[in-house]
């Protein structure tokens, strides 16, 4: 079990100036994001898109925003708990016990739930009784080559990842590259490969196709494809491959009690406190009356819940507003000299 | 303004007034419409507020953008006639619109 003062959900930018402003306050948090890096939306959604409303800065992108946030925390010695995500959350003692699906346990007086529009996962193929099949014959990623070699495997899917995964798989395995338009997205030499394999008769291009049935009962042995006018064709399949990006599901969140408006969290707007002491929320996922979904707001309402965040971790200090221009006790904690 | 209409995959109807400018989506979050999602709130991030917009009408719009026909290839069930919501910007010209909101949006 690890004790903190504060357990962020989420590493989006708001989660993570979240460590910044309890930092200089002198509070220790974790951070605990389902995705594989930091960065939440900005960095899956738009890495590469510019952003002109962030205040004195005219314009970066999602990328650099985030590498920008890592570098401003990084005198805290913040602990990411990257690819976790939260399952459990319940009071204990008159603390928050809080747990994730690794396993990893923390007890914290504090909560900030920084979750944007709840978790990525991928999204699924759009069958019935598909799941009898996922991690077996139907996969959403691709972890471990060795199990895809010498077989017949279809991927669905127009850009980047079942592009680049048509290319690598081609060399051991009979891929047939399947979208709904003739179209694909992705780098030129990329496309230029693939047109290459298809002229070499290596590997097969169905457009455009949609998938319309699983043949198999506990394995796929094939699958029946369908164009826009009803022409449908099999194709006998082990494995099928899909890749359509992802999915924001709010998850367990919305079991942990709190009051909830739709898919986002009610808060009160005086310290982002949610109706649980303790359990504050910031950035798009919380809700109250004249909420914007911008960054910048969501900057202000970590600033904000941090505050009560440290009356609860320290109930025998008293809070002290202060200025970075002129404390020496943050400049300290910011290890400026 | 206009009169936009909004039918479910199960042919259930609700008509709701649009000021210009707003966009589909808005106009039916606004409104409550179910099965408009819009998870990444406009932003052509997501593809929650995902319609299928009556032919006549949709070829009558302007095309649209490579970076949306994109987002559509992740929407569920996209058709010949797909649209994100979030895209289509209200005009007197889209009065008396129609769309179908899918079965589920993800």
């Amino acid at each position: 079990m690890i004790k903190t003062d504060v357990v962020i959900i989420g590493a989006g930018p708001v989660g993570l100036f979240a460590v910044h402003q309890l930092g200089i306050k002198g509070l220790k948090a974790v951070v605990i994001d389902n995705l594989d890096k930091a960065g939440g939306q900005c960095i899956e959604l738009y890495p590469d898109k510019p952003i002109y409303d962030i205040p004195a800065v005219p314009e970066c992108t999602g990328k650099e925003l985030t590498d920008r946030l890592l570098e401003q925390i990084k005198p805290f010695k913040t602990t990411l708990y990257l690819n976790e995500r939260v399952e459990e959350v319940k009071s204990e003692n008159g603390n928050w016990f809080v747990k994730t699906n690794n396993g990893n346990e923390f007890s914290t007086p504090n909560i900030i739930i920084a979750g944007g529009v709840g978790s990525f996962e991928p999204r699924k193929l759009a069958l019935k009784n598909i799941e009898k099949f996922e991690g077996k014959s139907i996969f959403y990623a691709v972890k471990n080559k060795e199990e895809f070699k010498n077989k017949n495997i279809c991927i669905f899917g127009g850009g980047d990842s079942a592009l680049d995964w048509t290319l690598e798989l081609s060399k051991f395995s009979n891929i047939t590259l399947i979208h709904r338009r003739d179209e694909f997205r992705g780098a030129q030499h990329t496309l230029d490969a693939i047109k290459k394999l298809e002229g070499q008769g290596k590997i097969s291009i169905k457009t455009p196709f949609q998938l319309e049935k699983i043949e198999g009962d506990d394995e796929v042995k094939s699958i029946t494809i369908k164009d826009d006018n009803g022409k449908t064709e099999k194709i006998k399949t082990d494995i099928i491959l899909s890749f359509f990006g992802l999915v924001m599901k709010l998850g367990p969140i919305a079991e942990w009690g709190l009051n909830m408006d739709k898919k986002t969290i009610s808060v009160n707007p005086n310290n982002f406190e949610t109706s649980k002491k303790g359990i504050f929320a910031a950035g798009d996922i919380c809700n109250y009356e004249g909420k914007l979904k911008l960054i910048l707001s969501g900057f202000h309402e970590v600033a904000l819940a941090s505050v009560e965040c440290f009356k609860r971790a320290r109930p025998n200090e008293k809070y002290r507003f202060e200025f970075t221009t002129s404390s020496k006790t943050i400049q300290d904690r910011l290890g400026k000299k | 303004m206009a009169k936009i209409t909004f039918k479910d995959y199960q042919g259930n109807s609700r008509t709701i007034e649009v000021d210009n400018r707003l966009t589909v989506m808005e106009g039916a979050v606004q409104n409550e419409i179910p099965g408009i999602d819009a998870d990444c709130g406009g932003s052509m991030a997501c593809a929650t507020c995902h319609v299928y917009v009556e032919e006549s009408w949709f070829n009558k719009m302007p095309k649209a953008e490579d970076g949306e026909v994109d987002m559509i290839d992740m929407a569920f069930e996209p058709k010949k006639n797909s649209r994100l919501s979030c895209q289509i910007t209200i005009t007197d010209d889209l009065d008396g619109l129609v769309v179908t909101t899918p079965e589920k949006q993800s």
